[in-house]
C-alpha cells in the first residue's frame, strides 16, 4: 500500500467517522438504554450525562459528511442520494432527538416526559440501526450503474447481511453507552446499569461473532487485503483484546479504563471496515467494475492538498479544546439549574 | 409536480426554517460578547443577570439551529446529487471547513456558555463565550463562501469527465473571494446582528411595557440599541454594495431585483410596483433614471433589461422583484425605528414613551422577514442556473431519487418543522415570561 494524498483522505474520513462513532455512539447508546431506567431522577441523569456534549458529538457526522463531500465527492452524491428514505428517516430521528433532549425536562407533567422519554430512545435506536445498516450495504455492495447510481431504493436496502451489522451497531453503541454511564453516575442507578454490563457485553459479542461470520463466508472482498498482508491481522487481536478487557476493568471498578477500552475496540472496528474495504469506497456488487474508489469518486489532488493543510491546521485545535471541554465535565452528573 | 420542484420546494423550506435560527445566534452571539465582558470588567450583577439570562435564550435558538442545520449538510447529497458531483471540489471543501473551523468551536464551547458557570472560572467562561461567537461568525464566512460561489464562480476550471463536465479548483484565494463573496458576508453579518439586536430590544422593551424586570430591561437596551443603530445604517452601505457587484456580475438578477426589461437603456427605480411578466413591462412608481445612477452614478447610463436573456435564461421576476422590495422597505423601516429610539433616548423618554416601546415589540420580526425575502431575493434570482451561467437547476438533480420519495421527505420535515416551530415559540415565550433571575442567587430550574 502506497501512501498518496487519496489514501490520506481515506484514512481522514475514517478517522471522522471513527470520532463519530465513539462520542455519538455513546450518547445514543444512553439513548438506547434510557426507557430501562425508570424513575424521572434517573431518566434526568441519564440524559444529564450526555447533556454538555452530545451536541458537540454530532458535528463529528456533520464535518464527516462535509470532509466526504470536499474529498469524495461523488461518494457523498452516491450514497445520500441511494439511500435517499433511509437518510431521510436518520435525519428526521436526528432531530427528534434533538428535540427530546432539549425539550423533555421543560414541564413537569409526567405525559410529557413519558413521550419525550420514548422519542428519545426511539430515535437513538433507529439512529444507529441506521447508521448501521447503511455501512453494511456499503460493505455488502450495492449494484451501481456505470456512471456509479444506486437505482435499488430502500428496499433494495433491507437485506439481512445489512440488518445484521444494524443490529451489532446498536448493541455495540448500548454497550458503549451503558460503560459510560457505569463511568459517569453513583450509587444505585450506577449498580443498577452496572449490572447491565455483562449482558451488554455478551450481546454485542454474540452479534459481532455473527456478522464476522457471515463476513466471511459472504463477503470475499472484504477479507483480501488482510490475506495479502497478514501483520494486519493484529488489528483483529488488538479488537478482540479491547472488548476482553472491558468486563475485567468493570469488574475492577475502573469504568474510565472499561470506557477506554470501548473506545479503542470502536477505533480497532473502524480500522478493520477501512482495512477491508481499501480502495474501494462503495463497492458495487454484482458489477465489481463500477464501484466507487479513493480514486474514481475524488476530488482534484489540488483540493484534496489544500483541504489536507485545513485538517492540518483544524483538526489538532479541535481536538485539543474538545478533550479540555470533557475534562471541565469530567466527574460524575450532578442535576443543577442549568441541566437538562 | 416533478422532482426539480419538489426538491427546490423543499430545499427552500429547510432552509427558510433554519435560517430563522443562525441569524439570532449570530447577533446573540456578539450582544454575549460585549454583556459578559462588561460583566468581567464592572463586576455589576446586573451584566452577570443579563448575560445568564441571554445565554438561555441563545441556548434554545442553538439547538433548534443546529436540529435544523443537520439536514442543510446532507441535504445537496440527497437531492442534489449532480450538483454535488459537478461543485464538490470547491463547494465540499467550504462546507467542510465550516464543520472544522466553526461547528466544532460553537458547540463544543457552548457546553461551557450553557453548563460551566459554576465549573469554571469567569474568565474562562467569558472565553467561552467568545469563542462561540466567534464560531457562529466563521460559519457565515463559510457558507457564504459556498453560496457566492455558486453566483459568482471564481478560481475553478471545467474538467471533463464522463459524459459531462465539473469544475476544479485552480485558485483557493479566488475562489474564497469571489467576486460576490465580501459584499454578500457583509450584508449577511448585518442581518444578523440586526436580527440579533432587535430580539433584545424586543424582549427588553416587553418588559418595560410590563413594568417587569426594569433595570435589567434598561440596560439590554442600551447595549442592543447600540447595535441595532449601527447594524442598520450600515446595512444600507453593504445593501447598496451588494446590488453593484450583482449589476456587474449577475445582470439578470439586477434586472428581475428591479423589473428593468429593455435590454440596454437607462433604468428607473421603482418604490414599489408589478411586473408583467407576460407583457414584459413593471407598473408602479418609479423614480425616473434612478437605477442608472445607483449602478453607474449617471442617471443616462444604460442598465441590461430582462429583454436581453432568453426567456428560458430569465428568473422568475415578479417574485424576485416583490421580494426585493419588501426586503427594502423593511430595511429602511429599521432604520427609522432604531434612529427614532436613539433620539428619544438621547432625550431620556425612550423608556417611558409606551407606543414607541410597542414598535420594539413588534421590530423583531422586521429583521426575520427581511432576511428570508433577501435570501428569496438573492436565490430565486440566481435561477434557472444553479451555478450562475454553468450549470442549470434542473441539471443538478439526483438520478435516483423519485418525486414520490421527495413526496415523502418533504411531507416529514414539513410536519417535524411545524412541530419544532410551535415548541420553540411555546420554550421561548416561557423563558421571556419567567424573565430572569432576580438574585444572584439561583433558582433551580423545574426539577
Amino acid at each position: 500500500m502506497s501512501v498518496d494524498l487519496n489514501t490520506v483522505w481515506f484514512i481522514l474520513v475514517g478517522v471522522l467517522l471513527a470520532g463519530y462513532a465513539i462520542l455519538d455512539g455513546f450518547d445514543l447508546g444512553v439513548g438506547a438504554l434510557h426507557l430501562l431506567t425508570k424513575s424521572d431522577h434517573d431518566r434526568r441523569i441519564m440524559i444529564n450525562s450526555i447533556g454538555p456534549v452530545w451536541d458537540g458529538n454530532e458535528v463529528w457526522l456533520v464535518t464527516g459528511g462535509g470532509a466526504l463531500f470536499a474529498a469524495f465527492p461523488d461518494v457523498y452524491a452516491t450514497s445520500f442520494s441511494g439511500f435517499y428514505l433511509a437518510f431521510i428517516l436518520l435525519l428526521v430521528a436526528l432531530i427528534f432527538r434533538a428535540v427530546a433532549i432539549e425539550f423533555r425536562s421543560k414541564r413537569p407533567s409526567p405525559g410529557w416526559r413519558k413521550a419525550w422519554d420514548v422519542s428519545f430512545s426511539t430515535s437513538s435506536i433507529v439512529s444507529s440501526l441506521l447508521i448501521g445498516v447503511a455501512l453494511g450495504n456499503v460493505i455488502q455492495g450495492i449494484p451501481l450503474t456505470a456512471d456509479g447510481e444506486y437505482m435499488g431504493g430502500l428496499t433494495g436496502l433491507l437485506r439481512p447481511y445489512p440488518l445484521v451489522v444494524g443490529l451489532t451497531t446498536v448493541a455495540l453503541f448500548a454497550m458503549h453507552g451503558g460503560i459510560y454511564v457505569v463511568m459517569k453516575t453513583e450509587g444505585e442507578l450506577q449498580a443498577q446499569v452496572r449490572s447491565w454490563i455483562p449482558r451488554l457485553i455478551g450481546i454485542f459479542v454474540a452479534a459481532y461473532v455473527i456478522t464476522t461470520v457471515l463476513t466471511l463466508l459472504f463477503i470475499p472482498h472484504m477479507t483480501t487485503t488482510l490475506r495479502d498482508y497478514p501483520i494486519l491481522f493484529v488489528v483483529p487481536v488488538l479488537n478482540a483484546l479491547a472488548i476482553a478487557n472491558i468486563p475485567r476493568e468493570i469488574h475492577k471498578g475502573r469504568e474510565f479504563r472499561a470506557f477506554l477500552s470501548s473506545c479503542a475496540a470502536m477505533v480497532f472496528l473502524m480500522a478493520l471496515f477501512g482495512i477491508g474495504m481499501y480502495p474501494d469506497m462503495i463497492f458495487s456488487s454484482p458489477v465489481a467494475e463500477n464501484s466507487l474508489t479513493i480514486y474514481n469518486a475524488s476530488s482534484s489532488a489540488k483540493t484534496l492538498q489544500i483541504m489536507l493543510i485545513i485538517a492540518i491546521i483544524g483538526m489538532p485545535i479541535v481536538i485539543a479544546y474538545t478533550a479540555s471541554i470533557y475534562w471541565i465535565f469530567r466527574g460524575k452528573v450532578v442535576l443543577d439549574a442549568s441541566s437538562y | 409536480m416533478d422532482v426539480e420542484i419538489l426538491s427546490r420546494l423543499q430545499f427552500a423550506t429547510t432552509i427558510a426554517f433554519h435560517y430563522i435560527f443562525p441569524p439570532m445566534s449570530i447577533g446573540l452571539g456578539l450582544l454575549l460578547v460585549v454583556m459578559e465582558g462588561m460583566y468581567l470588567k464592572t463586576g455589576k450583577e446586573l451584566y452577570h443577570q443579563m448575560t445568564r439570562f441571554w445565554v438561555k435564550i441563545f441556548g434554545l435558538i442553538f439547538a433548534l439551529g443546529v436540529a435544523s442545520g443537520i439536514v442543510m449538510e446532507f441535504q445537496f447529497g440527497t437531492n442534489w446529487a449532480a450538483y454535488s458531483r459537478y461543485v464538490g471540489d470547491i463547494f465540499g471543501s467550504a462546507l467542510a471547513a465550516e464543520g472544522i473551523f466553526a461547528f466544532f468551536l460553537e458547540s463544543g464551547f457552548l457546553a461551557i456558555l450553557l453548563f460551566g458557570w459554576d465549573k469554571v472560572k469567569p474568565r474562562t467562561h467569558f472565553f467561552a463565550t467568545l469563542m462561540v461567537a466567534l464560531g457562529a461568525h466563521f460559519s457565515a464566512i463559510w457558507i457564504v463562501v459556498a453560496n457566492s460561489w455558486q453566483q459568482t464562480p471564481a478560481g475553478y476550471h471545467l474538467v471533463e469527465r464522463g459524459d459531462g463536465f465539473r469544475a476544479e479548483l485552480t485558485d483557493f484565494s479566488q475562489a474564497v473571494l469571489n467576486p460576490s463573496f465580501l459584499d454578500r458576508i457583509s450584508h449577511v453579518y448585518m442581518g444578523c446582528w440586526q436580527a440579533g439586536a432587535f430580539l433584545v430590544l424586543s424582549v427588553s422593551a416587553f418588559y418595560l411595557l410590563r413594568k417587569k424586570h426594569t433595570e435589567f430591561a434598561r440596560a439590554s437596551i442600551r447595549i442592543a440599541l447600540v447595535l441595532a443603530i449601527f447594524a442598520s445604517v450600515f446595512q444600507l452601505v453593504t445593501g447598496h454594495s451588494s446590488g453593484k457587484g450583482v449589476a456587474e456580475n449577475q445582470p439578470a438578477k439586477l434586472a428581475a431585483y428591479e423589473g428593468h426589461f429593455e435590454a440596454e437603456a437607462p433604468a428607473d427605480l421603482y418604490v414599489f410596483g408589478w411586473v408583467d411578466e407576460e407583457d414584459e413591462r413593471t407598473l408602479g412608481l418609479a423614480i425616473p433614471g434612478f437605477l442608472s445612477w445607483l449602478v453607474h452614478g449617471d442617471a443616462q447610463a444604460p442598465v441590461t433589461g430582462l429583454n436581453a436573456f432568453a426567456p428560458e435564461d430569465r428568473p422568475p421576476a415578479n417574485l424576485v422583484f416583490q421580494s426585493y422590495h419588501i426586503m427594502i422597505a423593511i430595511g429602511m423601516l429599521l432604520i427609522l425605528i432604531a434612529l427614532v429610539s436613539a433620539f428619544y433616548a438621547w432625550r431620556r423618554k425612550l423608556f417611558e414613551t409606551r407606543w414607541l416601546l410597542w414598535v420594539l415589540v413588534f421590530s423583531v420580526l422586521g429583521p426575520q422577514i427581511a432576511n428570508q425575502l433577501g435570501w428569496l431575493s438573492a436565490e430565486v434570482g440566481r435561477q434557472p442556473w444553479i451555478v450562475y451561467d454553468l450549470l442549470r437547476t434542473s441539471d443538478g438533480l439526483s438520478a435516483s431519487v423519485s418525486s414520490a420519495d421527495v413526496l415523502t421527505s418533504l411531507i416529514l420535515f414539513g410536519l417535524i418543522y411545524l412541530m419544532l416551530f410551535v415548541l420553540f415559540i411555546y420554550l421561548l415565550n416561557e423563558k421571556i415570561q419567567h424573565g430572569p433571575e432576580e438574585s444572584s442567587v439561583r433558582e433551580g430550574r423545574m426539577a
